[in-house]
């Protein structure tokens, strides 16, 4: 909620010219959100310093956002946007500073024209990623920076630093420039999600980056990072439900990626493999019909629905969102009637017994079980293999063995992981099902073999026994 | 006056379909209007008219019927009578609607309008819609014709046939209730299992249970209960024991004299044919019956005969509460009549298959009850009766050496008596029904999709689809097992808005509220800072496994509002609050309990939220605002007018420093379970005991009193005359001090059991807590803030309240597990409904 930028461009003053606004005036303007208040701690012909102070209303942002409001959280209420150098400020800043920021000074273009030197100062700056990234993000600008982290609260130092950084910047800088980079890298910093974006957004960007985006080294990282998440989709009822548990928001996303703490060279390749491998043993169990249970997003869905062998497709999640996301993978409301017949996708549970899991040749159940407590397995085992009772069922799920053999891991591969299995242990779980539900089970690996530790995936092949029914 | 009217009565079945037959223009429209109600006949002319808006337009004949079927099948299935109006002279046509009771398993019936050829067409020339020629009249007259000769081999029970052209005026319809339907007999009953020819065990049963029998010589012959109670027998009353003819005299003669009523198992339909000379294989103990009836007198044979060929397959008792048929009946066979209905009642839900004894194999029913109706059966010998989604079965194989069981209803208590000896070699070992395992299987239905729950304390209360989907998210993935889930903590709304100067929540409107509501005394109990947790305790691994099927050797949980464990391993916890929690144990003749309590510190479970949110928030403010205060003061040195903002600055950097207050004050140290402790303040069950139903806070607070030791926390309270000021001062005085200390505030709840829609508790939160849910500065804008609605609020907290009870009921009653869970369910996706967070 406050900025100041400092001159010592002699006589400093002129900065009241440069900015369109007095140095001897208090000026307020209102904003939806709040109002800003501009005025100068110090106007000497040496020194001239402008504060820029935003007053922004928790009360009236909150019930500005109507009733039905996606982010109908107390995080809503209780926020930092009343301190902290936010997107608001950003947005504030451009609007007061307009004309300043368009370059335009009728009474001193020249000096508008040129780099002066500057100082300009943030106290509270939310930093995503530290103050590493302030000063990668400032340097190449020509700046020199100061980031100092913001202890999260004096009297628990083992909680550490804050997400703030009070910022200091230092340089020979052309004004215009120093506000349209304010103006674009304050929100890039911010990590709220409370962002909003027009659909002009993308317009603003380059408007405002004219002359230094396009030659900054991490360009792609601050438009990724100015446009946002884009498309994520909320989920109010969820998103409340976690609130209660106590859980940040994230808690309650679902795992989409497996093998999350691993680094992309690593966790894109596994998956790729891990699809295969289930992909031939299907084929080669002569499976028309096929139901992926936890199909998460769909990527292994949109496989099987390519697969033409396979009359019948089924995707399960307990996820809606992973629903959505696997729904518009498919494209399911552009497919034909007769594609979309052969494709089923539902919201289930594996731990309810449910009339629509039952009937299919083979079901999946790729890297599911162990996001199961381990407490809740014989309820899954009951629905799959004693309800539900496919011809055949393959299970894939990490090799716990494995593990010593990825850096830097600590625990498990995905923070739900409720287990990880070494390969005797999923013997003796395949075997103790097989026995008790009628079927045969094959163990692979996939994946990377190592000689002492095996793959990285396993995977469980069972197959109904003959005649044990139909 | 003149001579009586002949009326001809015509009995048609009151659950099931009455099929007219007669030309056009035979008058069946009118007989249907004068004799049923017009929601009950449904006419193909009407149905030509809604798929095609005219309802002579023959090429919508097909799609007619289609409409038709489908109107006539929901109604079947929902059990009403109903009435086809269509000519029906072709037999394809009846044999279609035929089918269509059978479906639905209810009796069909046929009235047949036979009216001369001219009448109808005289008829249909005086109405100008159906100008269709004399011929078709005269066809389907032909047709009917030739369909009268075979109308009764067509699967009709009765066909009426109605000649000459008054028959309208002259028939009265009598509705006939099925035969198993006796909703009417409300006991209480005492339900017999498979007694097998074991005639003294049956007289020892029946003594245990209180009835006196009455002897022929030594014969007993008769019985009869002081207590007015009724006997029912699931049938097996003969066959393999050592003395059908005995068991079977004393039946009849209860039958007979009304204390008794019998359904027929599959060995009395098999002795009946038997006798009757049928050829038979002769196993299975039927030799022994055959030659015991052999050796006694002949009328005894006679009236044997004659009463087991008239015992029907099931029977519909106490306004459809109870429902007993040998071998069980899925609810949608429940005073339904047809074949595979009395095949399903006699021999089970039979695969057709056998097992490596030579016995049939039986699809488990049981497990997919849903019913609401207790079905009580026999037939397949078990060692213990047990529950299965409220079905049992009372077969204990006496005649094996096992036991002969009743059940007390509608007490629910099971009364066995010992086989004085194996009478009879069993085919194969005795097996339990289902395992507690099987029974406690959920099914996705029992949750997802839009549903209505009836609840005694809220009404019935509808549960969205979305909210379900989101609770069934969370449930599945983070819930603890469902069988120790037997409660989830309603919402709880905050007091009225407080017009007092300075606050927004203020303990006065608490108090004039329940004053309002006809409350004349309050609890005010501190309302502890820390996470909401749910203790399920059992006394030890036998009791988990006995009371919740948890075989594990888990002996406990404590979980969250949202139904997740608070640890990864809670044992330590229990172990400690079961033994912190033994007088409770004593106290309450015990083996399990559910507490209702709040987990502290805050920090516990909350340190993440405590950082991102409160804390970050702190730090921002504590950071930024003295610097602000500094640019306005060094403006102000300059001359310049700041107006009122050095003075807003100041004042917010009071607040941020007291918001930071407010949360540092829920923060304590804690490792593992040190410095952990549990704030009991409700018992909510305990064995037989739904006592957050049934005891006053006044009771709840002096019980969990006795609780003692470093685990507990205890809930500081007092209570409140709502007539004396001086204790609603002194009240308030004290929620002052302990707001004023830090305490999040108290919670007001009736100090005595209320009926109607009071709100069960209200919360009065401190001022400086409150800066946590309102933001540091809301103190600054009370005016905007006090306009917050409460109603929806509200309304979700007795909905869930409601809910909550039901849950609880439900498991301390043993109803199944389903039902329980449905309960609990239901409160975790109201709870996903968008409410104002602060509330």
């Amino acid at each position: 909620m406050l900025l100041t930028v400092t001159t010592t461009h002699q006589p400093a003053t002129d900065l009241g010219y440069l900015l369109h606004k007095h140095p001897d005036r208090v000026q307020e303007f209102t904003q939806s959100f709040g109002t800003v208040t501009v005025l100068y701690p110090e106007a000497t012909v040496q020194r001239c310093t402008v504060a820029l102070l935003l007053d922004v209303d928790p009360v009236r942002l909150a019930r500005s956002r109507g009733r039905n409001a996606p982010d109908f959280s107390l995080a809503q209420y209780v926020n930092d946007r009343s301190y902290a150098a936010s997107s608001l400020l950003s947005v504030a800043m451009a609007d007061v500073f307009s004309t300043a920021r368009s370059g335009r000074c009728d009474s001193r273009q020249e000096l508008a024209d040129s780099a002066i030197p500057l100082e300009i100062e943030v106290p509270v700056l939310p930093c995503r990623g530290g103050p590493a990234i302030a000063h990668r993000l400032f340097e190449p600008l020509g700046w020199t920076v100061e980031a100092e982290p913001v202890a999260l609260d004096d009297a628990f130092p083992e909680w550490g630093d804050s997400r703030y950084v009070r910022l200091r910047l230092s340089g020979v800088v052309r004004l215009a420039d120093a506000l349209n980079q304010l103006h674009v890298l304050l929100p890039v910093l911010d990590e709220s999600k409370h962002y909003w974006q027009g659909p002009d957004e993308v317009d603003k960007l380059l408007r405002s980056g004219e002359g230094w985006l396009t030659t900054h080294p991490d360009a792609d990282l601050i438009t990724r990072r100015y446009l946002g998440r884009r498309g994520a989709l909320t989920r109010v009822a969820l998103a409340r439900l976690a609130e209660l548990g106590d859980e940040v928001e994230e808690a309650v996303e679902p795992a989409e990626d497996e093998e999350a703490l691993q680094p992309a060279e690593k966790r894109v390749p596994l998956n790729a493999q891990r699809h295969d491998a289930v992909h031939r043993v299907l084929l080669e169990l002569g499976a028309r019909s096929v139901i992926d249970l936890g199909c998460g997003p769909g990527q292994f869905l949109a496989r099987l629905v390519q697969t033409p062998s396979f009359t019948r497709v089924a995707g399960s999640d307990v996820s809606t969102r992973s629903l959505q996301h696997a729904s518009r993978r498919l494209h399911l409301d552009r497919m034909s009637e007769r594609q979309a017949e052969r494709v089923q996708l539902f919201q289930g549970a594996l731990t309810y017994e449910d009339d629509r899991y039952a009937g299919f040749d083979a079901a999946v159940l790729m890297e599911v079980v162990e996001h199961v407590d381990a407490s809740r397995l014989a309820a899954l085992e009951h629905v799959v293999f004693g309800a539900a009772r496919p011809g055949a069922v393959v299970v894939t799920t990490p090799n716990a063995e494995y593990n010593v053999l990825y850096d830097d891991l600590v625990g498990m591969r995905h923070p739900d992981h409720r287990f990880e299995w070494t390969r005797a242990e999923l013997a003796e779980w395949s075997e103790h099902v097989g026995s008790t539900y009628g079927y045969a089970v094959e163990l692979h690996g996939v994946g990377d073999v190592d000689d002492t530790w095996g793959s990285p995936t396993q995977m469980a092949v069972f197959t109904r026994a003959e005649g044990s029914d139909d | 006056m003149t001579e009586a009217p002949t009326t001809r009565q015509v009995v048609v079945p009151a659950m099931g379909l009455v099929v007219l037959v007669g030309v056009s223009g035979s008058g069946k429209s009118t007989f249907a209007r004068t004799h049923f109600k017009p929601t009950e006949v449904i006419s193909s002319d009407f149905c030509r008219g809604l798929v095609s808006d005219d309802e002579n337009d023959q090429s919508a004949t097909p799609d007619a019927f289609d409409v038709l079927h489908y109107i006539v099948g929901t109604r079947l299935r929902r059990g009403l009578l109903t009435v086809v109006d269509a000519t029906n002279v072709q037999q394809s046509a009846r044999a279609a609607l035929v089918a269509l009771a059978r479906s639905h398993d209810v009796l069909v019936d046929a009235i047949v309008l036979d009216v001369p050829e001219p009448v109808a067409i005289a008829r249909n020339k005086q109405r100008p819609d159906r100008d269709f020629g004399d011929h078709v009249v005269a066809r389907q007259h032909r047709d009917l014709k030739r369909s009268l000769r075979r109308l009764t081999k067509e699967g009709f029970r009765r066909v009426h046939v109605l000649p000459g052209t008054d028959q309208a005026e002259a028939v009265e319809i009598v509705r006939e209730r099925p035969w198993n339907d006796r909703r009417e007999v409300h006991g209480p009953f005492d339900v017999v299992g498979d007694v097998h020819g074991c005639a003294s065990e049956l007289r020892t049963l029946l003594t245990t249970l209180g009835w006196q029998l009455t002897y022929d010589g030594d014969t007993a012959v008769g019985a009869s209960h002081p207590e007015g109670r009724q006997a029912v027998f699931v049938g097996d009353l003969v066959d393999r024991g050592p003395d059908t003819p005995g068991v079977l005299r004393l039946v009849m003669g209860m039958v007979a004299a009304g204390t008794a009523l019998c359904v027929s198992g599959n060995h009395e339909a098999k002795l009946v044919r038997a006798l009757r000379g049928s050829k038979v294989t002769v196993s299975h103990g039927l030799a022994e019956s055959l030659a015991q009836l052999e050796a006694g007198p002949e009328d005894l044979r006679t009236q044997a005969l004659e009463f087991m060929d008239g015992l029907i397959s099931h029977y519909v008792l106490d306004d459809g509460r109870l429902v007993v048929a040998h071998a069980g009946l899925k609810e949608a066979y429940h005073g339904r009549s047809s074949g595979r209905v009395r095949s399903f009642a006699l021999y089970g839900d039979t695969t057709g298959e056998t097992d490596d004894y030579g016995l049939p194999v039986r699809y488990p029913w049981a497990q997919d009850y849903r019913g609401k109706a207790m079905v009580v059966y026999g037939h397949t010998p078990v060692p213990k009766a047990e529950w299965v989604n409220n079905t049992i079965c009372l077969d204990t194989g006496v005649v094996f050496g096992g036991e002969l069981t009743a059940l007390r209803y509608p007490e629910r208590e099971i009364v066995s008596v010992p086989a004085e000896q194996e009478w009879y070699e069993p085919v194969r070992p005795l097996a339990p029904a289902a395992g507690d395992r099987e029974a406690s299987v959920l099914r996705i239905g029992d949750v997802a999709g839009t549903r209505w729950l009836e609840t005694t304390h809220a009404g019935k209360v509808k549960i969205p689809e979305e909210n379900a989907a989101a609770a069934l998210e969370v449930m599945s993935r983070f819930a603890v097992d469902p069988r120790w889930l037997v409660y989830l903590p309603p919402t709880m709304s905050p007091v009225a808005t407080s017009k007092v100067d300075g606050f927004l929540e203020h303990p006065a409107q608490a108090f004039d509220e329940y004053a309002g509501w006809g409350v004349t005394r309050v609890v005010c109990e501190e309302k502890h800072m820390g996470s909401r947790a749910v203790a399920v305790i059992a006394r030890d691994a036998d009791a988990a496994e006995r009371r919740f099927g948890i075989g594990d050797g888990t002996t406990g949980v404590v979980y969250t509002r949202t139904g997740r464990p608070f640890f990864a391993d809670t044992t330590d916890l229990i172990d400690r609050l079961r033994e912190t929690a033994a007088p409770l144990f004593d106290s309450l003749d015990t083996d399990w309990l559910a507490l209702d309590c709040e987990l502290l510190p805050w920090s516990v479970k909350a340190l993440d939220l405590i950082q991102a949110q409160y804390a970050s928030v702190g730090a921002a403010a504590r950071h930024v605002l003295p610097e602000a205060r500094s640019v306005l003061e060094r403006a102000a040195a300059r001359g310049l007018d700041v107006g009122g903002r050095l003075e807003r600055v100041e004042r917010r950097l009071v607040n941020a420093e007291a918001f930071r207050d407010a949360y540092a004050a829920y923060v304590h140290p804690t490792d593992g379970l040190d410095g952990v402790t549990l704030a009991p303040f409700q018992v909510l069950a305990a064995e037989g005991r739904a006592l957050a139903l049934t005891e006053s806070h006044e009771w709840h607070l002096a019980e969990l009193a006795k609780l003692q030791g470093d685990l507990v926390t205890p809930t500081r309270h007092r209570f409140v005359d709502l007539s004396s000021a001086a204790e609603r001062d002194a009240a308030t005085d004290w929620w002052l001090e302990l707001t004023a200390a830090g305490g999040e505030g108290m919670v007001v709840k009736p100090a005595h059991l209320t009926t109607g829609r009071v709100q069960p508790g209200i919360k009065v939160r401190g001022r400086e807590y409150l800066r946590i849910i309102y933001g540091p500065d809301y103190t600054d804008s009370l005016d905007v803030l006090r306009e917050r609605h409460l109603g929806k609020k509200r309304q979700l907290a007795q909905r869930e309240h409601g809910l909550g009870l039901e849950a609880l009921t439900a498991f301390v009653d043993r109803a199944p597990l389903w039902k329980v869970h449905q309960a609990v369910f239901a409160v975790l996706a109201l709870e996903s409904e968008p409410v104002d967070p602060r509330l």
